[in-house]
């Protein structure tokens, strides 16, 4: 069976200038990940904003060429395939439907347009396709005729899913589709996404910033941590023992309705991960709570955890 | 104790035509964590900006009462009003961003706050403003001082924002949505210092949040809000105990909680959205998404008791709750 999304050894680097007379600096916002994704399952990847989870998805849709690695999408390089054929296969959704959707269409025309781009699908059946695909997110005929601004940040959403799915993709990368929703809308567009991945067969890539907004998604776990992957697994192993510090954090900081608890401290301190100045050693060191003088100047080796998890960490 | 901020029969409108809050009433008693809860589109916003006198032009807003420490804020001109605020009460927003001036230092905008209110020397203004972010969990406040926001990440503005915010010794802090623009491991920390400041500072604040997951574990007590009214009120520890309103019920079933997810079953979830309300609307506003609804809720209906402070708005009786969990 081939997998659905597979990558390699895959990392990107940015050349930024932080000031007129300094040197070019290298910000390397992915590097060294290698996971694969079955046909039919889903990998939630969590981590910090500025970890490098949008660049690892833009790589996978193709619109960001790696500096080094492979990704195969289906089987097949994207940059071998023309814009046409990639829309069929893969589609993104992201996190703020409001950007992303054009505001002067109406979103039956914004659903359309990836059909309409097809050149292959005539008037009738753009509009059975359409109207079909806003039944099945759960907007009506009428919301159909609206304008981007008509529509709550749930439903701006669901037109967005509807877009992405109106040419049928196998493949779909969610990145932080929820982040700026409600909690109870997050619920609504979490249970669409497990609905339509179960009926349609679909294959996800599920970014967010929150691991309990995983954990119902997705089969398998990536953390993400300055542009590496810190560990992997199987969602139910994954939560139920975390072994890599940083994942415990991540963790530890969703604040679940508990009264009495209080909201713990999980002792990050305040400095935020810089992908231009990564520390030595373990990446994590800084703001590990574990530390020990080990993980200042040696990097942790990549251990495989089975049946087929990894974590990098020398303590874990 | 006695209530900092008392508010009873807010309503606001937009235009005549919007009614955004509808009888609203919630006390908010020194010292104490008090969390606006409810989904987006419900008033919380409006309602925190009408008490600090802040609401968008075509606004209008009345109430039966509404005092802060004994001072009738409906009376307030527009200059008085204007000293209390970023004063003795000042607010904090979701983006940051919004509230800084990208053109002004952090340093000059934090001494300005104080130097506006208090008088005094800059100079004296900047290092409270660097002892207060240092307070508020900021490494090397003298850098930062210098920085403008840009140069900051989500994270670090938010806390700058709370830094300022207590430039002046505030008593009551309003909080909208401080972190939900943030990472959780953000979130937890923004909170985390939220919850020392009350403490050592003896400050009061109000919380607004559309998560009940916050609400659980920074607040005592808690109003909820749903289309303009507070639909429940109650401390924290009863509300989670023993919600009454189906609305409450609903908003807690759509919280993750890790390790109890079943992969197989949906996630708890509130159909549809909150409704506009207009100006002739009677009865349950939540009876469009409630799966207890009948004919009664569209008549007037009545504010239970459920025990001790423990109120809400809604048709069927408090045992009903316990007789059937959600
Ligand atoms: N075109 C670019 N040029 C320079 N740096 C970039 C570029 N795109 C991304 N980066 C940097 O790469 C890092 C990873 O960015 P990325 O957008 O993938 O983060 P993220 O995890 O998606 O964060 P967020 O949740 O904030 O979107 C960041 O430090 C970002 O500033
Ligand atoms: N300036 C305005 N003009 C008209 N309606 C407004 C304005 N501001 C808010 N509203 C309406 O008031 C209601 C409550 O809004 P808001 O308090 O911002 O919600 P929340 O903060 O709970 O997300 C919404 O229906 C909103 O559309
Ligand atoms: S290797 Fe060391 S610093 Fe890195 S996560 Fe493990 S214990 Fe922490
Ligand atoms: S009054 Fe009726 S519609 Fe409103 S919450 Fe109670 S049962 Fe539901
Ligand atoms: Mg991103
Ligand atoms: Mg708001």
């Amino acid at each position: 069976m081939t997998a659905a999304i597979e990558v390699e050894k895959l990392r990107c680097e940015f050349r930024v200038h932080t000031g007129l007379m300094s040197a070019e600096k290298r910000v390397v916002a992915v590097d060294d990940v290698t996971f694969s994704v079955p046909a039919g399952s889903v990998l939630g990847v969590v981590g910090e904003s500025g970890c490098g989870k949008s660049t690892l998805a833009r790589m996978i849709l193709g619109l960001l060429k790696p500096t080094a690695g492979t990704v195969l999408v289906d089987g097949k390089r994207l940059f071998d395939l023309d814009r046409k054929a990639r829309a069929r296969l893969i589609q993104p959704v992201f996190q703020d439907p409001f950007a992303s959707l054009n505001p002067r269409r109406s979103i039956k025309d914004i659903v359309a347009l990836p059909l309409e781009a097809q050149g292959t699908f005539s008037r009738g059946e753009i509009g059975r396709r359409v109207g079909g695909i806003l039944e099945r997110v759960g907007l009506s005929a009428a919301m159909g005729e609206r304008m981007p601004a008509q529509l709550s940040g749930g439903q701006r959403q669901r037109a967005a899913i509807a877009r992405a799915l109106v040419l049928e993709p196998r493949i779909v990368i969610c990145d932080e589709p929820t982040s700026a929703l409600d909690v109870s809308v997050q619920a609504q567009i979490l249970n669409l996404l497990a609905d339509l991945r179960r009926d349609l067969g679909l294959t996800y890539l599920f970014i967010s910033h929150n691991l309990a907004v995983v954990e119902h998604v997705a089969s398998e776990v990536a953390v993400m941590y300055l542009g590496r992957i810190v560990e992997r697994n199987e969602t139910d192993a994954l939560f139920r023992e975390p072994r890599h510090p940083y994942t415990q954090v991540l963790l530890e900081s969703v604040l679940t309705p508990e009264p009495g608890k209080g909201v713990p401290d999980i002792g990050l301190g305040d400095a935020m991960p810089d992908p231009a100045n990564i520390p030595p050693g373990c990446r994590f060191n800084p703001r590990c709570r574990i530390a020990v003088e080990r993980c200042r100047h040696e990097a942790p080796t990549r251990m495989v955890r089975p049946p087929q998890g990894m974590v990098e960490c020398h303590l874990a | 104790m006695s209530a900092l901020l008392e508010v009873e029969e807010l309503q606001v409108t937009f235009g005549g035509r919007t009614a955004a809050v509808r009888g609203a009433s919630f006390r908010v008693e020194k010292g104490e964590t008090h969390c606006l809860v409810g989904e987006s589109g419900c008033g919380k916003s409006v309602t925190a900006l009408a008490v600090m006198s802040l609401l968008a032009r075509g606004g209008h807003r009345s109430a039966k009462r509404m005092s802060f420490a004994g001072t009738d804020l409906t009376s307030l001109s527009d200059r008085e009003m204007a000293r209390l605020r970023g004063n003795r009460m000042a607010m904090i927003f979701q983006e940051p961003m919004t509230s800084l001036n990208p053109a002004f230092t952090i340093g000059s905008q934090m001494a300005e706050v104080l130097t506006r209110h208090k008088g005094g020397s800059r100079a004296a203004a900047l290092d409270r403003a660097a002892e207060l972010m240092g307070r508020v969990g900021i490494t090397a406040p003298g850098m930062r001082l210098g920085q403008f926001p840009h140069q900051l990440s989500g994270g670090l503005r938010q806390r700058v924002m709370i830094a300022m915010a207590l430039m002046c010794d505030p008593e009551l802090l309003i909080a909208d949505e401080p972190t939900t623009a943030l990472d959780v491991t953000v979130q937890a920390q923004i909170l985390r210092l939220l919850a020392t400041l009350k403490r050592e500072f003896g400050l009061s604040i109000l919380l607004i949040t559309h998560d009940l997951g916050i609400v659980a574990r920074v607040a005592d007590h808690v109003s909820v809000m749903y289309a303009g009214e507070v639909v429940e009120r109650a401390t924290t520890a009863e509300l989670f105990r023993a919600p009454q309103h189906p609305y409450t019920r609903g908003l807690l079933s759509c919280v993750p909680v890790p390790g109890r997810v079943q992969r197989d079953r949906p996630l708890g979830s509130i159909p549809g959205v909150v409704p506009a309300i207009g100006s002739g609307f009677t009865g349950c506003a939540f009876r469009s998404r409630c799966a207890h609804a009948d004919e009664t809720c569209a008549h007037a209906i009545p504010r239970r008791q459920a025990g001790n402070a423990h109120d809400y708005l809604c048709r069927l009786e408090p045992d009903w709750a316990e007789l059937q969990p959600a």
